[in-house]
């Protein structure tokens, strides 16, 4: 991350409004080469509105909008020229092959023709679709053609990566193949900005702006937004989480509590006064297997802390 | 305007004609199922229809107009008759749609008066087929005394007229067969393109947001333009390889005899299609679910195509108001053009009036049409 270069992106007081619905509410951020910036919160928090509207998609009712010095409200199509987006829902021909997607894509961008049989080969290998050139793209699997979007979307060298949930409903290996490619992207200095709904793909960010209602209420690093978290976590191993959890939940002290699967983060005020507390509570409910060690909290956590609902 | 873009909206929208059935099943397979239906079903000929014939005087020459009955093809002869209580009968029980009756004394009369009359009794029931049967007997009566009257000057060395007269009636002018197929044929042309055009585009920005991949179209440098020609083009080829289809099954197949000039009827065309085509753009760019859309089309092009064109009813027999509504129903001036060439040999300058109709709707839509699209979501 270059902190002294001007940002890529700057996102100031935007706001969008659905009728009766403020779908975005002034928001600020910025966003620097080489950084992956995600946008994290719960469905209608306003990242897919603001992800369009970086796009040039949809027209901003307030705030201003650049990209590389550019006005993206003013002249979206000139921005157009520096960004490639992913929408939520595939956005590609299905009736059209592999690689003829990508041959489309590359003459909208009018990349020269070796160029584009040189950056298609390399970047269908990393994204292991080499040898599916001629395949529908209706015929792939769910994770390729999240793969063929991205192949798609840096054919022609973008400044600018705009990604929505691009990994929703793709297996771990194509999800480990994206996320190479997202990697060196980084290094050459593309700004990325990526809505997940998945914690883990949060935490590699380089960034995070957590979206709740149309604002965007924390923008930080993961470990400084981790750091910023009040209180201290603790996990209570279980046979039954979900009993811990009741019994947990609104003792004094205890900040918050959620259900982790075969375990529940409880948040206290104070952990040393606070352990044996929480001990006793579980005895007189009836729970004896109970296991309470310090935990490290992740961006679910964090979420919660701060906003007091979960993101996903 | 960058033509590589262009051309990659022209080369991806072709693709996707080739690989969608529905497209093309549009395309190649309606207008031969409307022509076919159209052709056939809207005809207001007749054919083999059944009549009966009463011939009291049953001579030579009674036997051989009751042949040319038989011989037009228009007609089958299915029963003879023997009594005018069998006529009845024969009409009565839907055995036959028009009796003939000759009388007894119809050659006497003939020779010594110079007219005579057959009786002709029709079935109108059915309105249509009746006008239309009597038109047909007429004409071949019509036939009949033009051969009579020859033969009464070659024999008496005089050209004389009003000699041999049975019925005679006025004829018919610019469809000399009496074919109203030859009427109808070029405006079912009009009708399939109108159709088929308008649905073929109607369904291809529709499709684009339907699919989802119209977000991901709007967010690259292509302009609105360009989607726009990258669209209609590839169909406008569609559209003129059914229109060539169409015309050629005009006149290979249902024999309308062409007249006119190929370049005046292709410039029609590529002007008609070009409007058809650009509502049906306007309608798919608005109307963001591809069913509607077609729904849309279809009314839009079918209605005034089918009614108020003149491909049926003739426009100079309308109200009025609505002739005066006809002036912007853009079928109407195609269907003139098709006809006029066709059947009236009309020139370039002949149809100057429906070719600048044809003219000025052209750069209205396909202008109206550059403005309807926007590359934005709201």
């Amino acid at each position: 991350m270059s902190a002294n270069a001007a940002p890529t992106i700057r996102v100031s007081g935007l706001t969008k409004r659905f009728g009766a619905v403020h779908a975005v509410r002034g928001i600020d951020f910025e966003v620097s080469a080489g950084e992956i910036f995600g946008l994290v919160g719960p469905d209608g928090a306003g990242k897919t509105t603001t992800m369009r509207m970086l796009a040039g998609v949809l027209r901003p009712d307030a705030g201003t909008l650049s990209i590389d010095g550019i006005d993206v409200a003013r002249d979206p199509e000139k921005a157009k020229l520096h960004l490639s987006y992913m929408p939520q829902r595939f956005g590609l021909y299905e009736d059209l092959t592999v690689g003829e997607n990508v041959f489309f894509y590359a003459e909208l961008f009018a990349v020269p023709r070796r160029e584009r049989v040189a950056r298609s080969a390399e970047l269908l290998h990393a994204a292991g679709l080499e040898g599916f050139e001629r395949r529908l793209a209706g015929q792939l699997s769910g994770g390729m053609k999240q793969k063929l979007g991205l192949v798609c979307a840096l054919i022609h060298t973008p400044r600018v990566l705009l990604l929505d949930e691009p990994t929703t409903g793709v297996d771990p290996v194509s999800r480990r193949d994206f996320w190479a490619i997202l990697y060196r992207l980084r290094e050459s200095g593309v700004s990325i900005v990526m809505a997940t709904a998945y914690m883990d793909e949060a935490e590699r960010c380089s960034r995070l702006a957590l979206f709740h209602s149309g604002e965007v209420r924390h923008c930080d690093t993961p470990a400084r937004l981790k750091a910023a978290m009040p209180g201290a976590l603790l996990a209570v191993h279980a046979a039954q989480p979900r009993a811990v959890h009741r019994a947990l939940a609104g003792l004094p002290g205890v900040l918050g509590a959620l259900l982790m699967g075969d375990r529940v983060h409880v948040r206290v005020d104070d952990a040393a006064r606070r352990v044996p507390e929480l001990e006793t509570a579980l005895r007189t409910a009836g729970i004896a297997d109970a296991r309470i060690d310090p935990a490290a909290p992740g961006i679910e956590d964090v979420f919660v802390a701060l906003l007091g609902t979960p993101a996903g | 305007m960058s033509p590589r873009r262009l051309f990659a909206m022209m080369y991806k929208e072709a693709l996707q004609i080739l690989r969608d059935p529905r497209s093309l099943a549009i395309a190649l397979v309606m207008p031969l199922m409307q022509m076919g239906l159209l052709g056939y079903g809207v005809s207001l000929d007749i054919k083999h229809v059944p009549i009966c014939v009463y011939d009291q005087e049953n001579s030579q020459l009674t036997r051989s107009i009751v042949s040319r009955f038989d011989a037009a093809g228009w007609f089958s002869i299915d029963r003879r008759l023997h009594s005018q209580a069998g006529v009845r009968h024969a009409i009565d029980a839907g055995e036959c749609i028009a009796a003939v009756v000759i009388p007894v004394d119809f050659s006497r009369t003939l020779a010594s008066t110079g007219a005579a009359s057959i009786q002709a009794v029709f079935d109108a029931t059915d309105v249509n087929t009746s006008n239309i049967a009597q038109g047909y007997l007429q004409g071949i009566v019509a036939g009949v005394n033009a051969e009579i009257e020859t033969r009464w000057s070659a024999a008496h060395g005089v050209r004389a007229s009003g000699v041999g007269r049975i019925d005679l009636q006025p004829g018919t002018w610019f469809n000399e067969t009496l074919d109203s197929r030859n009427f109808i044929i070029p405006g079912v042309v009009a009708v399939i393109l109108a159709l088929i055009g308008a649905q073929l585009t109607s369904l291809t920005v529709s499709r684009e947001w339907e699919r989802g991949t119209m977000e991901q179209l709007i967010s690259t440098p292509v302009t609105a333009l360009e989607v726009m020609l990258g669209k209609l083009i590839p169909y406008f080829v569609v559209g003129m390889i059914d229109a060539a289809v169409c015309l050629a099954l005009t006149v290979f197949w249902f024999d309308v005899p062409f007249r006119g000039n190929l370049l005046t009827l292709f410039a029609a065309t590529a002007l008609f299609s070009l409007v058809v085509l650009g509502i049906g753009y306007m309608i798919s760019v608005r109307i963001r679910s591809q069913l509607a859309a077609s729904q849309i089309a279809l009314l839009v092009t079918l209605l005034p195509t089918t009614l108020l064109s003149g491909y049926t009813f003739p426009i100079d027999q309308m109200p009025r108001v609505i002739q005066a509504i006809t002036l912007i129903v853009y079928p109407r001036y195609y269907v003139t053009i098709l006809r006029g060439i066709f059947l009236k040999a009309s020139t370039l300058f002949d149809l100057w009036q429906p070719l600048l109709g044809l003219v000025v709707f052209a750069i209205l839509i396909v202008w109206l049409a550059s403005r309807a699209f926007h590359k934005r979501l709201d």
